[in-house]
This record gives structure tokens, C-alpha cells and sequence, in this order.
């Protein structure tokens, strides 16, 4: 065995997909695709992490994320707890910084942290010794939904990325989700288009590795898939847009436009949907539709991440072969 | 008491300086006078002697945020830092929006600092920063204030500008405009550009800036009255001061050292430490500033001294407060260009002394017989690390700390009395 068929896990934290290397991202697709089929089994359960503690600190509104997360935990034999901030001292004015030191202090091996301001999952990374997951940072990255996402692909596209083109539909200036894709993608050979009204375009997106659409129509045109954003609907109320018939006439997803698409277009979306705003019921619903694969691979994802993230010394793997657990 | 000091530097000339009553006597060529009976020699070979220096924009807390500052503390950061006035903003708790806050700030000076530096406040253009009526400046000016500013504050309303610079222009007090549009990027937290949008964080376009200095501009030709535009931070903004000056408006303007040394990226991963405002921008920018003191159309430079308690800075990048402290370091951030040779060291003396006390009436020596002795003794190759035990500001919030500085105060007289 040589060298190079050796590869090891060198993260301490995942903070942002920047961060991974095409052969990290490989490994853990390959790593959640095993993890995929203990979630097939009778039992979902396996003791990898037992006596392991994961702690889900989420200071913004978040079901599934979350619920993926404590799954991902419990069926590795991690125990889990969560912090919310209906119920936390957040409400009483607690800093990030002690919040964050207090939950270090009861000693978990991983924390998950989805919070509201960007950067913030860097920031206790740089306060705290022990690993940090970022489920979501503002308007910043969502590395564990990118790498969701193209798990879902990689089954859907037939473990072929290259060459293959996808078009991010919506909000892109306020999306983790987008940022998160965009270069993920782009790392694994993907062309990606955005289609966006100009208000909802981030800043630079110029020198970004896409190609720009305002007319969904021409956007849609020969694409192997569609990733639907939600429309957050504080940004009509802080005058970005006029209004959302016109928002949803000119960029919710309909079964017209799929029939631009190439033959075999799948559709994704983050959740949670608006149906009729920015995806035609009728798509949400169709065989096109990879939504409950996403959540589905959420699981599995969360599941590789928190293993090479609480085992240590990292993990090192033998190319090549299934992880037998 | 006299005092000679003997062969210091000055621009490149070997000189013996006399002091006596707290005023200049004569600077000669070194050796070309006896040192009079009586009078206390000081050998400063290898020092450059310089004026001392003109802060025109500071923030120093007092009263309300004394756990930042004091006026004792910066007014000691500002003697050993080489500025003998120092031109204190208005946002302090409360606002100094009226003659009997100047008169507290002009005491607490005073009483630290009997000597100098000199405290030279500058009164609230509106009553509680609010933007909605005028303080009382002619009392305030009696009071001690030299100038009017909304700093951190833009005034929207442009009738109620105009009447802000006519009423105070009977006072000879000029307005200084931190120019930012009030809805541009509301909400900001550093430059809009590239940077920002990875980072996924509100970033201010650079017209923020600029179109509120150009409205400022216009509104000063038309009023006839000059106008200060505050810590110019886009090539843009330094576009439309040029275009002003082109046409004869009475229009001067500052920047600080920091937008000359650092850009953007100096926010890399979410580093509160370069959090300011207005925002580092770009590489471009920063050049583009750089030229404009040098060609005159930035007629000075200013710290915008902005003091913070650390757990201020230690937060996300939304969070933290804007702003860094500067009286400790600007010198030798500024020396740093001079050695670099991007300023020349008469530039310094241009920026920092005689140019603020120009615009802003407030006397400066020029080593003139008369002139005040307010000078210090300047270390031109002395290295010193920014750190705690070397500045004398209350907080450290600033993005050189820990870097090493060369150029360093050595003796420091105000009015012929040594402060350092």
C-alpha cells in the first residue's frame, strides 16, 4: 500500500467548504455514502461515538437542521443536547463569547453552531480548544448543506460532476446556502449560473465563478439542475423588492421552465419551501424534485462530519474501501 | 525659565533652540550663539525637532465613557504621542452641546494637564447629535470650543446644514462633516466590494462617502463658508474634494493614518480589530490618499482617536463597535511613511501642525521669535513594539497592535514646560 492511498482527515473544525480540498470533499461523500446505509438498516444505530458529546447550540430558528444534526449524533451513539434560544440566557443579554465558554465548560467534544451573525463560527473556533461545526453562519457559509446538496447530486448525476451545469435560483446576496455552493460546485467541475433580481445579488459576484441571469427563462436553458433558494420575506419588507406576485412571476420555478432544462433536471431546495413564491407546487412535488433526498442525505453528511471531527486522533482511511462499522 | 536646546535636527539643519517665558526666542544654525547665564541646556544630537502636533479629530469619552478614556488619559497619550492640542468630538454622554459640558471638558484638561496638550473641543453641531436644532455656539465658543461636527452623526437635513454653517461661521467655528450617507448601506459593517460579498457582510459603497462630501462642497460654494470633510476614506471622495477646490469652494479635508497603511483585507476573517468608520477600503484607495497629501488636495491628517473597552472588539464583526485609537501611534505610523518615502518629514510637519492650526485658528509655533514653545524631541530610529506597557490610551483597540513602530517622543515641551 502506498502513501497516496492513504488519506487523512487534517480539520479540526468544518467552518466553511474554503476550507476542504477536493480530495477532503470526496472522502466525506464517500464516507457519508457508508454512513447512508446503516441508515437503511433495521437498527440506525452504531456505537462509533459513544461517550462522545455533541452539543447543538442554535441561536437562530432552525428545525431541521438541528433535528438532522441530533439524528446524525444519536445514531453514531453520541450523546446530544441542544441550545436553543427560546431557552437560553441569549435572551438575557449573554454574550456569544460566555455562552460559548459556558458550553465549552460542560465539555462536548463537537460543537454545532447556527447563528445569525457571520463569522460568528470562526469566532468560538478561535475562543474554544474543542471542534466547531458550522450548521449556518448569517449570510455567510453552510457547509454541511453544500455538501448535502452535492451528495444528492453525485447519486442523482451518477457520481459525474464535470460538465454538468446548475443554476442557484433566487436570494443569493443573503444565502450561506449559495455562497456554500457556488464554490463547492465550482471546486468539483460544476458550471453555475445564478439567476437573481439585481437587488438580491451579493457585492463582487463579478469576479465570482458564475455566469449571471435575470431572465429565468434564459437562465434555465439546458441546465442538469436547479437549486431553489427561499425568499426570506423581511427582504420585500426592507425594500429590496416590490413586491412578491412580481418576484414570484419572474423567478418561481414552473414546469415550463423545466422543460428548458436538460431531460434528466433535478431540482433542489434547501427548505423550508415557499411553495408558489419560488417553486411551483407542481415541481416541488414531481419526480424532478430531490428535496426529500436532500434531508435524507442531510443525515448521512452530518453523520461523516461529526465522525472525523469528535474521533482523534483524526481518522485515516485506506482508499479504495467501504468503512466497515 | 530658559531653556536651549542644542544640536537638534531640524529639516536637515543642525540647530540650537532658545526658550524663554514659555515662547520661542530664536532658533540658529548650532554653535552660532552663547548659551545665555542661567539657562538649562538640553543636548538633543541626533533628535529631529519638530512643532507640536494638531489632533483635529479625537474621541476622548469624557464625560460618560470614562471605562474607555478620560481627558487625563488621552491628553497623556496625546503629549507622548507628540500632539500639543488636541480637537475633542462631541459624542460624549452627555453630548457636549452646551458651554457648561466645554467648561467641564476645558477643567478636567486643565487639571491634568495644566501644561498641555491643550484640550480644543468641538461643539455638537446639533443638540444631542439629534440633527434636529442647533446648540448655542457663540457660548460654546467662549467656552473654549473651535469647531462644530454631528460626528458619527451625518446631519440629513440639508436646510438645517446650511443654517448650522451660516451660525456658526459668526463664530469663525467651521463645520466638520463625517460625511456618510445616512441610507447607503444602512447597516454596514465594512467596505462594499468583493471582500464583503464573500464574507457575506453589509458592506458601504464608497459613494456613501462621496456624495454626501459633494453635497457638503456644494452647499459651502453657494454659502460662500468653509467646510471640513472628516477622515476621507475613497479615492472617489478625494475626486470630488479636488473638483471642489478646482472651483474655489473653501473646502478642506483629513485623513488618517490607517487608511494609508491598512485596506480591507485587514478584516481577512471577521477581525473586529479593523472594524472602523468609514471602512478600510482598497488597495487603490489607499494609494490614491496617499497622492492627495502630497498634492495637496488632503490638507491634513488626524487620528479619529476612537477608544473602546476590549470586550467592545471581542464579539462578531456585527456586533463589535467602530473605531481604533490613534494618539499613541499615529506619528510613528506616519514616520514609517517618510522613511518609506511616500511623505517627506516637512510633509508631517505641514499635515499634523501647521495646516490644522491654519484651518482651525489655533496657534502653533513655527520656531518663530514669539511663537509658542510647544516641540518635541523626536527618536528617528528608536523601535518599540505597540503594546500596553508603550501607550498610554485607557484601550488597546487598535489593528497595529503589537507591531513594531520606529520613531519615538523623547522630550516633549508645551509652552516651554516638559510634558514628556
Amino acid at each position: 500500500m502506498s502513501i497516496e492511498d492513504r488519506y487523512t482527515w487534517k480539520h479540526r473544525h468544518l467552518l466553511d467548504v474554503t476550507h476542504l480540498d477536493k480530495d477532503d470533499v470526496t472522502h466525506l461523500l464517500d464516507l457519508a455514502a457508508s454512513f447512508q446505509e446503516i441508515n437503511r438498516r433495521p437498527v440506525r444505530k452504531v456505537p462509533t461515538l459513544k461517550g462522545k458529546t455533541v452539543v447543538l447550540f442554535f441561536a437562530e430558528n432552525s428545525t431541521r437542521t438541528r433535528t438532522s444534526f441530533d439524528i446524525a449524533g444519536k445514531r453514531l451513539s453520541a450523546d446530544t443536547y441542544s441550545l436553543s434560544v427560546a431557552g437560553s440566557s441569549i435572551n438575557k443579554g449573554e454574550t456569544l463569547k460566555d455562552t460559548s465558554l459556558t458550553l465549552h465548560a460542560m465539555g462536548p467534544d463537537v460543537i454545532v453552531i447556527r447563528h445569525p451573525s457571520s463569522g460568528a463560527a470562526a469566532y468560538i473556533a478561535d475562543l474554544l480548544p474543542c471542534a466547531v461545526v458550522n450548521a449556518g453562519d448569517g449570510w455567510h457559509a453552510h457547509p454541511t448543506q453544500a455538501l448535502l446538496d452535492c451528495f444528492s447530486l453525485r447519486e442523482a448525476w451518477e457520481n459525474r460532476f464535470a460538465g454538468r451545469t446548475l443554476l442557484i435560483l433566487g436570494d443569493i446576496s443573503h444565502s450561506r446556502v449559495a455562497r456554500s455552493n457556488v464554490h463547492l460546485l465550482h471546486m468539483l467541475g460544476v458550471k453555475v449560473r445564478l439567476c437573481s433580481p439585481r437587488t438580491l445579488l451579493p457585492a463582487g459576484v463579478e469576479s465570482w465563478p458564475v455566469e449571471v441571469f435575470s431572465d429565468l427563462g434564459r437562465a434555465v436553458a439546458d441546465v442538469d439542475a436547479v437549486m431553489c433558494l427561499r425568499l426570506q420575506l423581511e427582504r420585500q419588507q426592507a425594500g429590496l423588492l416590490p413586491d412578491l406576485t412580481e418576484y414570484s412571476k419572474r423567478f418561481c420555478l414552473g414546469t415550463k421552465h423545466l422543460d428548458k432544462a436538460r431531460p434528466k433536471a433535478v431540482v433542489l431546495h434547501p427548505g423550508p419551501l415557499n411553495r408558489g413564491l419560488e417553486i411551483a407546487d407542481d415541481v416541488a412535488d414531481s419526480k424532478a424534485s430531490l428535496v426529500l433526498d436532500q434531508v435524507a442525505a442531510g443525515v448521512a453528511i452530518r453523520m461523516a462530519v461529526l465522525y472525523l471531527l469528535a474521533v482523534s486522533p483524526p481518522p485515516s482511511f485506506v482508499r479504495g474501501k467501504e468503512l466497515v462499522l | 525659565m530658559k531653556l536651549c536646546v542644542r544640536n537638534a535636527t531640524h529639516l536637515e539643519a543642525s540647530v540650537d533652540l532658545f526658550v524663554a517665558e514659555g515662547r520661542i526666542v530664536t532658533m540658529t544654525p548650532s554653535g552660532s550663539q552663547p548659551v545665555p547665564e542661567g539657562c538649562e541646556i538640553l543636548d538633543a544630537k541626533g533628535l529631529l525637532l519638530m512643532p507640536s502636533l494638531v489632533d483635529a479629530h479625537a474621541h476622548l469619552r469624557e464625560p460618560g465613557q470614562e471605562y474607555k478614556e478620560d481627558i487625563a488619559s488621552g491628553l497623556a497619550a496625546a503629549a507622548q504621542g507628540g500632539f500639543g492640542t488636541v480637537m475633542c468630538m462631541a459624542n460624549t454622554v452627555p453630548v457636549n452641546d452646551t458651554a457648561s459640558v466645554t467648561r467641564f471638558m476645558m477643567d478636567r484638561a486643565r487639571a491634568s494637564h495644566p501644561h498641555g496638550p491643550h484640550l480644543r473641543p468641538i461643539a455638537a453641531a446639533t443638540m444631542g447629535l439629534k440633527g434636529e436644532e442647533m446648540p448655542q455656539f457663540g457660548e460654546m465658543r467662549e467656552a473654549g470650543c473651535v469647531a462644530v461636527s454631528n460626528d458619527g452623526k451625518p446631519v440629513a437635513n440639508t436646510e438645517l446644514l446650511r443654517r448650522i454653517m451660516e451660525y456658526a461661521a459668526d463664530f469663525g467655528m467651521t463645520f466638520i462633516d463625517h460625511c456618510e450617507d445616512p441610507h447607503l448601506g444602512h447597516g454596514w459593517m465594512m467596505n462594499e466590494g468583493e471582500l464583503s460579498g464573500l464574507l457575506g457582510v453589509k458592506g458601504q459603497p464608497a459613494a456613501g462617502e462621496a456624495i454626501q462630501a459633494a453635497r457638503d462642497i456644494l452647499l459651502a460654494e453657494c454659502l460662500g463658508l468653509p467646510v471640513h470633510i472628516a477622515h476621507v476614506s475613497s479615492a472617489m471622495t478625494l475626486d470630488v474634494i479636488s473638483w471642489g477646490k478646482s472651483r474655489g469652494v473653501k473646502v478642506t479635508a483629513e485623513t488618517c493614518p490607517h487608511y494609508l497603511l491598512l485596506d480591507e483585507s485587514a478584516i481577512g476573517n471577521y477581525d473586529t480589530a479593523a472594524k472602523v468608520s468609514p471602512p478600510l477600503r482598497r488597495p487603490e484607495d489607499r494609494a490614491a490618499l496617499l497622492r492627495g497629501l502630497v498634492d495637496g488636495t488632503l490638507d491634513i491628517l488626524a487620528t479619529d482617536h476612537a477608544p473602546h473597552a476590549s470586550h467592545e472588539k471581542d464579539s462578531t464583526l456585527d456586533v463589535a463597535l467602530f473605531g481604533f485609537t490613534g494618539l499613541d501611534l499615529a506619528l510613528s505610523l506616519t514616520w514609517g511613511l517618510v522613511l518609506d518615502g511616500g511623505l517627506k518629514e516637512a510633509d508631517l510637519h505641514r499635515l499634523w501642525c501647521h495646516a490644522p492650526g491654519r484651518i482651525f485658528d489655533v496657534p502653533v509655533n513655527a520656531f518663530s521669535p514669539g511663537d509658542p514653545a510647544d516641540f518635541f524631541l523626536w527618536d528617528p530610529v528608536q523601535k518599540w513594539p505597540a503594546n500596553r506597557g508603550n501607550m498610554r490610551s485607557k484601550s488597546l483597540n487598535t489593528p497595529f497592535l503589537g507591531r513594531e513602530l520606529v520613531g519615538r517622543v523623547r522630550h516633549h515641551f508645551i509652552g516651554g514646560e516638559k510634558v514628556v
